[in-house]
């Protein structure tokens, strides 16, 4: 299980060979990456906030609870913070079990989780301005799922 | 008297001017705590005036505006999380 909290950018195709790679008896691998929308061109970038040492506590709470839930034989989540420009990744979720609906399950879970509660928050910086991005009720009504 | 370090993130810190700072309370709670905050000066008024659009973390763990500040050392307030 690996947590990383990073301003530097990822390869997404690199992390998810090395995850798989060093797997033992898994035999599904989920991938999920989100990237900055350019919102149609009028996104220059993002900056991402966050809480340094509580994020980090977070996100492995989750993985931890992920684990506890489904048999994971292994999980990866990387997120960045900083600035960060349209199209760009921002955060990836790689989940590994031995048959391909714990990794499914988890990876949602995950997703979910780190969208509500992984202390982040987002700023999109446009050719108008800048504006926080507000948090949305369906991202909340997402959790109650699990 | 307690000692508590408070953090603010995002429209919270940009509001109130500063990311974090050391306070000197006597508030039992994380609302009693605000409400000294928000009586100080009108751009912490202005951060606090809306609490349902407020969370905060005791000791970088999510929590409620009742929870005690008993033994706690660091107080942070921010809008709802926004990562993924």
């Amino acid at each position: 299980m690996r947590v990383s909290v990073q301003e530097t950018a990822f390869d997404a195709g690199a992390e998810a060979n090395a995850f798989t790679a060093g797997l033992t008896g898994a035999g599904a691998v989920v991938t999920f990456t989100g990237i900055v929308r350019d919102n149609g061109g009028r996104l220059a970038a993002m900056e991402i906030e966050h809480y340094p040492g509580m994020t980090e506590r977070a996100i492995a709470a989750m993985v931890e609870e992920a684990s506890r839930r489904w048999a994971l034989a292994d999980a990866l989540v990387i997120h960045r913070h900083g600035r960060l420009e349209a199209n760009a990744p921002i955060m990836m979720v790689a989940t590994a079990s031995a048959h391909r609906a714990d990794a499914f399950a988890a990876a949602e879970f995950l997703m979910d989780y780190l969208k509500s509660r992984a202390p982040f928050w987002k700023k999109e910086i446009g050719a108008d301005g800048a504006a926080w991005v507000a948090a949305k009720d369906e991202d909340e009504a997402a959790l109650r799922r699990w | 008297m307690q000692r508590i370090d408070v953090l603010y993130f995002a429209w919270v810190r940009e509001r109130i001017g500063l990311p974090r700072e050391r306070v000197e309370t006597d508030a039992a709670t994380v609302a009693g705590l605000v409400a000294e905050l928000a009586a100080r000066e009108e751009r912490y008024a202005l951060a606090f005036a809306d609490l349902t659009s407020l969370r905060v973390a005791l000791d970088q763990e999510l929590a409620d505006f009742g929870a005690s500040l008993e033994g706690v050392r660091e107080v942070a307030f921010f809008p709802p999380m926004t990562g993924g």
